[in-house]
């Protein structure tokens, strides 16, 4: 059976419904004179284990389904929800947020299935990848590994969390689109002692496939190498400088800079209104010419990655700048339209009862041409920020900010001593016109990232070489 | 006034999931049911941009086999949703492994009074007149001054809820409770020089919102005083945290004096019950039977009877934060916040805004912070933030593109005063902080 049969098949039958019945309730949402209408399916399974003080002492377990129906006017919005999949409920939902719109009629087309797409990852259902004894014993596998690196470890959280999604949008195009998303993640954290000071470690990874995925290459092992690693690196570290320096930013999860300082700010909501310190720069330098970044939700099994976003459009690689001059925002279906410009299959939502708006997936920078020693060597003084936590940004003054969680000062072109984690502050339209070296050792991170947009929280993925930064503020402690 | 026959309603739910529980073998249970309807209106630009209806229900359980615990959610409460879910939860329970810890409140913990809190304000506003409101809210905000040049729009929320809670030691109530609110954020500049502010007012009743003018105004007056805001050279300085901002400092000490912190030692304030924390005229304490607030609350996410309490008195802290299973890993009783605290509330000195500033004399004051830079293990603390530099206890000018930074233990013991000017608008009660020194980094 084909991916759409089978979701079809799970909100339509499983529910009492037919085609005929959402071809019923479009026609009614379209019956005005909208620009867009849709009805979004959504079914989630998920499960999360943890394991904390040696023993898995706790699991949970949801199940959630319902169905959004919006219509769209110009630049106007009506949306209701319900987690009833019932037709009455359906049209009364879609007759309220009709309201929206001035009255009139448009044409429309009858249901037909979708035009093909690639399937970027399989319909397995990856709660069902392992059975629960395995998940158990695979925690406690991991947290008595991670007690035996160290002696100092004093505490142990592992976790591990999956998620398996059916999506079914019916659009106004007459389109019905069917995705099957798995997403798995798994986490270790640390917290280690020594001469009355305590640190923590912590360090995960996750992909659009099941459990089986922390067993292939001892990743599951590897996480906990690395947490204790950070622990240990951190129970060493002096007060970090405070102040602008040069910064070299470590490859993979430091891409997050990519995301805060530049990803938010080319989201076509906040420029089609003019509230983005990036709106009206297209064509224009935002970055010196080393730097070329895309948004890519094209790539197979990754965590931000999606066949299709959450209005039905397949995901591309959209370059968002190239050789320093920005190309271009990402798009959902209204911002595209109000703006004149095509979609790039970044309308994504965090739920059925929630409205879709353009989102980033993958956002990484393409490699150049220094390795990671040249740049290292280059800084006379400055940091090596090789790891961070989290980062946010005001998209109108393009203000970001971003956290090391793993830092070294560099001295002479060598590094030198850890320092404790500190928060990078930069300028969104700038920072990236300071860099001054790009490696050649491009890496996407592991799989954790987590972005938060008007309350919604959506998976996605960052990526980066060692870059060089001439000239970033350093939030440290040492004055 | 309270809807009974919903809450009625709901109780049956509830008790429904608790026999299945039994019946599927279960040795303890816990349930709770919720529903909650909303309306949220946004305007922009002088018109309608989104209308949402909002129905959200939602079912929780969690079982005990003696001490193996598993919990699963629903967001299905038909009859065979209930069976499903709590299968899903004793499938769990099963796998997972015995912790001596697990188990429901004692039961001499449990509520047993349930005075009406003053919580369930319902607003009859209808879309078209809550769209009035938010095209009123923004005119005010865009007629506020001509350099207000954008707007993010302005928006009108309504929501009513009703939840049940309910254990196999007998316990079983219900309450409904409403929550509204108004914001808005305008933007004033163009190009690179361009800022961006909001305001909000929420409130149980209606009644009790500012103003849509109001909450307009608000908003356009904190946009302008950001423009042309610059960077500072690195220093040391006192600074003053606006109440918002005092709010999520009172915050993270809260958050590493929680039982899950500390059994976990994941936090700067192990074993510091009964020591000084803070200067000695600080006190903190709970009042969780403030009627019509919004942190108020009867009894806890375990049913627990929440506690009018002190936290920290003459600066010493007096007691944790705690809920059944993390009282009992370190040894001790629940203290009622296993939903978190309740109307915490942090005494206020004699001065008022204008009056904190004059006793700063020259420093920084923080208006807004970025990013999640708080360590709750060491107590490490570098964050984003912007605000204002004061000379003399006067604003000079606006500052963006700093951090500022310190170690939670000492920002703590260096609080030099707490304001009068208290932010009600949270779970978290505070005038502006004023703390002796940090550490600021800029250009």
């Amino acid at each position: 059976m084909d991916l759409l049969t089978t979701v079809k098949q799970h909100f339509l039958a499983g529910n009492g419904l037919q085609t005929q019945d959402i071809d019923q309730v479009l026609g009614n949402l379209l019956n005005s004179a909208v620009d867009d209408a849709d009805i979004y399916f959504q079914a989630s399974h998920f499960e999360s284990w943890s394991l904390e003080g040696g023993i898995v002492k706790e699991g949970t377990h949801s199940i959630e389904s319902g169905a959004g129906v919006r219509v769209v006017s110009g630049d106007k919005t009506g949306f209701a929800y319900s987690d009833r999949i019932e037709l009455p409920i359906l049209l009364e939902a879609a007759n309220n947020v009709k309201a929206i719109v001035r009255h009139g009629q448009q044409h429309r087309q009858r249901l037909a299935s979708a035009s093909k797409y690639p399937a970027l990852y399989p319909s397995l259902d990856p709660l069902k990848s392992l059975a629960d004894q395995e998940k158990i014993d695979l925690l406690k596998r991991i947290d008595q590994f991670t007690r035996q690196l160290d002696t100092r470890v004093e505490e142990v959280m592992v976790s591990l969390v999956s998620n398996f999604e059916h999506i079914l949008i019916a659009n106004a195009d007459g389109e019905l689109i069917a995705d099957i998303r798995p997403l798995v993640r798994m986490n270790v954290s640390v917290i280690m002692q020594s001469n009355g000071r305590r640190e923590q470690g912590s360090m995960g990874g996750g992909s659009r496939s099941d459990y089986r995925y922390f067993l292939e290459d001892d990743r599951a092992f590897a996480y906990a190498r690395e947490a204790v690693r950070v622990a240990q690196v951190n129970l060493e570290a002096e007060e970090a400088p405070a102040g602008s320096m040069t910064v070299v930013l470590g490859p993979g999860w430091p891409g997050i800079l990519l995301h805060e300082a530049i990803g938010h700010g080319l989201e076509g909501d906040f420029n089609r209104k003019g509230t983005s310190a990036f709106s009206g720069l297209v064509g224009q330098r935002v970055a010196s010419d080393l730097c070329t970044v895309v948004d890519d939700g094209t790539l197979a099994g990754r965590r931000g990655s999606l066949s299709v976003d959450d209005e039905g459009v397949p995901t591309q690689n959209t370059v968002l700048i190239e050789k320093g001059i920005l190309k271009g925002y990402m798009q959902d279906k209204m911002n595209a339209r109000l703006m004149g410009v095509g979609v790039t299959g970044n309308g994504r939502r965090e739920s059925y009862a929630h409205l879709p708006m353009p989102r980033m997936t993958n956002t990484y920078m393409l490699p150049g041409n220094s390795t990671h020693e040249e740049i290292i060597a280059s800084v006379h003084k400055g940091i090596y920020a090789a790891n961070f936590g989290g980062g946010q940004v005001d998209i109108t003054s393009g203000k970001f900010v971003f956290s090391a969680s793993e830092a070294y000062l560099i001295e002479n072109g060598r590094i030198t001593r850890p320092v404790k984690g500190a928060t990078l502050i930069g300028n969104g339209p700038d920072v990236l016109t300071k860099v001054s070296m790009v490696g050649n050792n491009m890496q996407l991170d592991s799989g954790v990232g987590t972005c938060g947009k008007d309350g919604q929280s959506v998976p996605v993925g960052v990526g980066q070489p060692t870059l060089k930064i001439d000239g970033l503020t350093v939030g440290g402690t040492h004055v | 006034m309270q809807n009974s026959a919903e809450i009625d309603r709901l109780k049956a739910v509830v008790q429904q999931v608790l026999d299945e529980a039994k019946h599927q073998g279960a040795s303890a249970a816990e349930a709770s049911v919720s529903i909650d309807n909303g309306l949220s209106v946004s305007a922009r630009l002088g018109e309608v941009e989104t209308v949402e209806f909002h129905c959200d229900q939602g079912l929780g359980v969690t079982v005990y086999f003696g001490q193996q615990k598993g919990s699963a959610s629903s967001n299905d409460v038909s009859a065979d949703s209930l069976r499903e879910t709590v299968r899903a939860a004793c499938s769990i329970a099963r796998y997972a492994s015995p912790d001596e810890y697990a188990g429901l409140p004692d039961a001499a913990d449990l509520a047993t009074q349930f005075p009406d809190l003053d919580l369930y304000h319902p607003w009859t506003v209808n879309a078209e007149q809550a769209i009035e409101l938010a095209i009123r809210c923004e005119q005010a905000a865009r007629d506020f001054d001509p350099a207000i040049s954008n707007s993010e729009g302005a928006s009108v929320n309504s929501h009513s809820g009703v939840r049940v809670l309910g254990n196999s030691l007998g316990f079983l109530q219900g309450y409904q409770a409403t929550r509204h609110s108004i914001s808005c954020s305008v933007l004033a500049g163009s190009g690179d020089n361009m800022q961006r502010d909001y305001w909000y007012s929420v409130a149980r009743n209606q009644l009790g919102l500012e103003s849509v003018e109001q909450v307009g105004q608000e908003a356009a007056r904190r946009t302008l005083a950001r423009m042309n805001a610059t960077s500072l050279s690195t220093r040391q300085c006192p600074v003053l945290f606006a109440p918002t901002m005092a709010q999520g400092l009172i915050g993270a000490l809260i958050g590493a004096i929680s039982g899950g912190s500390l059994y976990r030692k994941a936090s700067f304030m192990l074993d510091k019950l009964d020591q000084v924390i803070m200067p000695d005229f600080v006190r903190i304490h709970e009042q969780p039977l403030l009627k019509g607030a919004l942190g108020s609350s009867s009894y806890d996410a375990e049913g627990v009877a929440t506690q009018t309490r002190d936290i920290v008195s003459a600066g010493i802290l007096r007691a944790y934060v705690l809920s059944s299973y993390s009282a009992r890993k370190l040894g001790m009783r629940t203290t009622g916040n296993a939903s978190g605290v309740h109307n915490l509330t942090v005494d206020s000195g004699a001065l008022d805004f204008t009056g904190m500033l004059q006793l700063m004399g020259t420093g920084l004051l923080v208006t807004e912070l970025l990013g999640q830079g708080v360590n709750r293990v060491t107590g490490d603390y570098s964050r984003g933030a912007s605000g204002f530099w004061v000379e003399n206890g006067v604003i000079q000018f606006p500052v963006e593109e700093i951090t500022i930074a310190g170690n939670l233990t000492n920002m703590l013991r260096n609080i030099v005063a707490i304001g009068n000017d208290v932010d009600l608008r949270g779970n978290i009660r505070t005038g502006s902080i004023l703390l002796e020194k940090m550490s600021i980094a800029g250009q």
